[in-house]
């Protein structure tokens, strides 16, 4: 193995040397990046009719729905989560410590199966209307009822799911702030409600932002929930024009035009973590003494804490539940074990090639921090902000030039045709995959490699150990649980992975995110929930373990900064 | 007897720059070296050239008399057998303490090495940290396992980098005499690196003080300070003021404060020098030369003063912790000095 020959060798060598290690990471980099310039290379692509057509009739439908929604999603995760971080780090209650993690469970349902399982349980035929008639003893149209289908319906949805990015950041700055300084305002005679208006949340704005703008991103690129509630955003409207309208070239000029968006939110997101080293008060982490409460204080809490918990996570995987037991004799058909082992196999193949990819790029960082490789790490590790919907358009262009190159020089040189050797088969979706996830894995890797020291390395070698001794002895053994999280991460990120696989999947392929989502769209509600809550089961495994982390450091990420 | 190690115009660069320039020098049998500078002037550079990790552009590098370094040669640093303590002791974390320091001992067979650990432990006095990790450690107690785990193999030659920086000032001299008690415990040879002048009089034998990659000067603590053999050393080691200084025609230095005696070889009458005047060079005279204290440093057992001269110069000067003169009062001043340094004016 390569990495083996060369990983020790910290030592800064003349710059000038050309290296394949940097070479290989060059050509990576900017392989990995390809979508992305693709889909900004077609902003200077002059516009065709059907953007003109765009423009006239739906652009400003986009531009709106995608403003509100990002807005409201916005207000909803801060209301969530920011209470909800202050609550368990400030007062001592009842139920504290199981809430303190059991607030990150809504991550692991991914939003359109949110939606569609709150869709089941609030349209006219569900059971909560169905109860309301039987209690009121009303019948149809004597009352009325909000559609869950809507805009604020989908700002709901994603709230629920997405509130605990930024409760997980601001119970970390909470936690992390100084002791001293939050003492400070408790000896100065403030109250808990004081100390957090006055103290903890000023410091912990550059936290917040950060989490705020990771909740956004995933926003922006959700594309179940806004089709099935039939809300025209950007993601859907890159479906429709691609397929519908078969403009690619539309699709990547909207494609690129969302992607600016994300931009805005990734110089945000890097902004606000720049900003976050100077507020870190203290690098020792210390509880800070909670508030006592008593009596119905405590319940009042308790209950506040309860409600994100019950409808974000709760309700929804009890409706599954409920549906999968009716539905389980049908469901779990050969058919139904196709789809597991299709998943499992993309989901297993996707993690290893990225975590391949994360250790390469990771060793080639450690071994030549250069500039130039900085970027391109930087540069390829950036998928994570980008919408699967982007990424797909970014990917398929190219593939599909290549396999047009490809079949044309075949059938020139030996008569015969090669077809969709790339953009039909599942490389295209696993290029896709290490694209978007790449980020995740790299991150596991970076700071698994930050826990060996360049000394250790060095420590071992003057202790007589060969290169290739130091990889097993000494990085491999350190290293070998955060491999473990990156495998697990990316394996999870896929299996829940919507957008991208829809586009991007060969014929008649079929995984349990689209199953389930296309039962969905065709209203057989029911009949999705086992393949919907075998991803939310799988989908629990990463929370618990980032909720461990995060119970046990004070501070965590859940997703990678761009730097 | 072969040196332990031997450097000859030891020449390193990245890309165009040069790091070290040509440096020479010795350590003799037992004998603890230090590399003394500020940082960035090529030190740590220099120490990791000896054990193996920076290539050199020329000269050589000699381990007991065997060439281990030099122009497009460079023996792995696993075959050198040189122990090397890092400056954030490079412990493994997933090693506990037993295993950390048995590491360099594989060729042993298993009862002499446990043997040696626990001979190791006991030189150290931890003799109970043997099944912790490096985590549950205090620095200091790291600090120590890190030493050990060097000197296991028992080393020709033992590097150390900074291996004090991380450390408490007021644990710093205790730990550097515990360390020199050690290394003259196991015989060892060794040669550490620093920018801490207090770290390296405790525990060197002799100092090479580098500047911009060069070797200023290579003697004893005791030369550095009386005997600079250039400005900078005469800066950089303790404390000190330049004094203007003529020779005049009976062959007496002259100064502000008066005549020096002795110490003129290598000068010529009417040419302008300047002499090093240390703080302990300044006496209180009768008749001597009035100075107003400007300033002073309270440093518990002595005081330092700075005096200001009739010419608007300012120098150091010493007292006792117990007598103290007030700023702004006036004393008379001479200078008592048998052996002047004297450099060229600029």
């Amino acid at each position: 193995m390569e990495i083996a020959g060369r990983a020790p060798r910290i030592a800064q060598r003349p710059a000038s040397r050309i290296n394949s290690w940097r070479l290989g990471v060059i050509i990576c980099a900017s392989l990995l990046s390809l979508p992305v310039v693709t889909v900004f290379a077609y902003v200077f692509v002059p516009a065709g009719e059907v953007w003109v057509h765009l423009v006239d009739t739906v652009l400003m439908d986009y531009l709106i729905n995608t403003a509100l929604l990002a807005t409201g999603v916005a207000v909803g995760v801060l209301a969530i989560g920011i209470p909800a971080a202050w609550i368990v780090t400030a007062y001592e209650f009842p139920g504290r410590r199981f809430f303190e993690w059991a607030l990150l469970l809504p991550l692991a349902i991914p939003a359109y199966i949110m939606a569609y399982t709150y869709t089941g349980l609030l349209e006219f035929a569900g059971p909560v209307q169905g109860l309301l008639r039987q209690v009121a003893g009303w019948s149809a149209g004597d009352y009325r009822f909000p559609e869950i289908r809507s805009l604020w319906g989908a700002v709901a949805m994603l709230s629920l799911v997405l509130y605990p990015y930024v409760y997980m950041m601001a119970r970390a700055s909470f936690g992390g702030q100084s002791l001293s300084i939050l003492e400070a305002g408790r000896v100065l005679g403030a109250g808990p409600v004081r100390v957090f208006f006055d103290v903890a949340l000023p410091l912990a704005r550059p936290a917040l932002v950060t989490g705020l703008s990771l909740a956004l991103m995933e926003t922006l690129a959700d594309y179940g929930t806004v089709q099935y509630f039939g809300i025209t955003t950007f993601t859907t409207g890159i479906f429709r024009t691609w397929f519908g309208l078969n403009d690619s070239a539309a699709a990547a000029q909207l494609a690129a035009l969302l992607m600016s968006f994300v931009f805005f939110l990734i110089l945000l997101e890097l902004y606000s973590r720049r900003r976050l080293r100077f507020f870190q008060t203290t690098g020792r982490y210390r509880q800070l003494e909670r508030y006592q409460t008593h009596g119905w204080y405590s319940v009042l809490l308790f209950v506040l804490c309860l409600i994100p918990l019950t409808f974000g996570f709760l309700v929804p995987a009890g409706q599954l539940g409920i549906w999968a037991f009716s539905t389980a004799e049908e469901s779990l058909d050969q058919r139904f074990l196709w789809l597991v082992g299709n998943s499992l196999l993309l989901a297993s193949s996707a993690s290893l090639l990225t975590l391949v990819l994360a250790l390469f790029l990771g060793y080639g960082r450690r071994l030549h921090p250069t500039r130039g490789i900085n970027f391109a790490v930087r540069l390829s590790a950036m998928g994570y902000a980008i919408p699967g919907t982007v990424i797909a358009v970014g990917v398929m262009l190219p593939f599909a030039w290549l396999d047009n190159q490809l079949d044309h020089w075949m059938r020139a040189a030996f008569g015969w045709s090669t077809g969709l050797l790339l953009s039909g088969t599942l490389v295209i979706l696993l290029f896709a995959y290490a694209v978007r996830f790449l980020a995740v894995s790299l991150q596991s890797v970076e700071s698994g490699l930050a826990r060996v020291t360049p000394n250790m390395d060095d420590a071992a070698r003057s202790l007589g150990l060969a290169p290739g001794g130091v990889l097993l002895k000494i990085h491999l053994p350190i290293m070998r649980g955060a491999l473990f999280s990156a495998l697990l991460l990316v394996f999870v990120d896929v299996l829940k992975e919507l957008p991208a696989t829809l586009i991007l999947r060969p014929f008649n392929f079929n995984t349990l995110a689209v199953r389930a989502f296309e039962l969905a769209s065709d209203e057989r509600l029911a009949d999705s929930s086992v393949a919907a809550l075998a991803i939310v089961a799988v989908g629990i495994v990463p929370v618990v373990l980032l909720s461990r982390a995060v119970t046990r450091s004070g501070v965590q990420h859940v997703k990678p900064a761009s730097t | 007897m072969l040196n332990p190690l031997q450097l000859d115009g030891v020449h390193i660069a990245y890309g165009d720059t040069e790091v070290i320039n040509g440096i020479t020098l010795a350590l003799t049998d037992g004998e603890i070296g230090c590399l003394l500078g500020p940082s960035g002037c090529g030190k740590t550079t220099l120490l990791r050239a000896v054990a193996g990790f920076e290539p050199l552009r020329a000269g050589c590098i000699m381990l007991q008399g065997r060439v281990i370094s030099a122009k497009g040669y460079s023996l792995p640093p696993e075959q050198r057998g040189i122990g090397m303590v890092f400056q954030d002791f490079a412990l493994f974390p997933h090693l506990s303490v037993n295993r950390n320091i048995e590491f360099g001992l594989r060729t042993l067979p298993k009862k002499a090495r446990l043997a040696r650990v626990r001979e190791l432990l006991k030189l150290v006095s931890l003799p109970d940290v043997g099944n912790l990790f490096p985590h549950q450690l205090s620095g200091g107690q790291q600090q120590r396992i890190a030493l050990v785990r060097a000197l296991a193999p028992r080393p020709p030659l033992l590097l150390l980098d900074e291996p004090f920086s991380s450390m408490d000032v007021d644990l710093r001299e205790n730990l550097a005499r515990e360390v020199r008690r050690i290394l003259r415990a196991e015989g060892t040879t060794a040669l550490l690196v620093t920018h801490d002048q207090a770290e390296a009089f405790a525990m060197a034998d002799r100092i090479a003080v580098i500047d911009r990659g060069e070797v200023r000067q290579w003697g004893t603590a005791f030369d550095l300070y009386h005997r600079p053999a250039d400005r900078f050393v005469a800066g950089f080691i303790g404390q000190g003021v330049l004094l203007p200084v003529v020779r005049d025609a009976h062959g007496v230095l002259q100064t502000e404060l008066g005549p020096v005696h002795g110490g003129t070889t290598g000068t010529t009458e009417g040419v302008p020098m300047e002499m090093l005047l240390r703080p302990d060079d300044v006496v209180r005279a009768e008749g001597g030369l009035p100075a107003t204290v400007v300033g002073y440093r309270f440093r518990g057992a002595e005081c330092l003063y700075r005096l200001r001269l009739p010419s608007e110069m300012e120098i150091l000067y010493e007292t006792n912790g117990r007598e103290i003169l007030a700023i702004g009062s006036s004393i008379r001043i001479a200078v008592q000095c048998t052996e002047p340094v004297l450099f060229m004016a600029d």
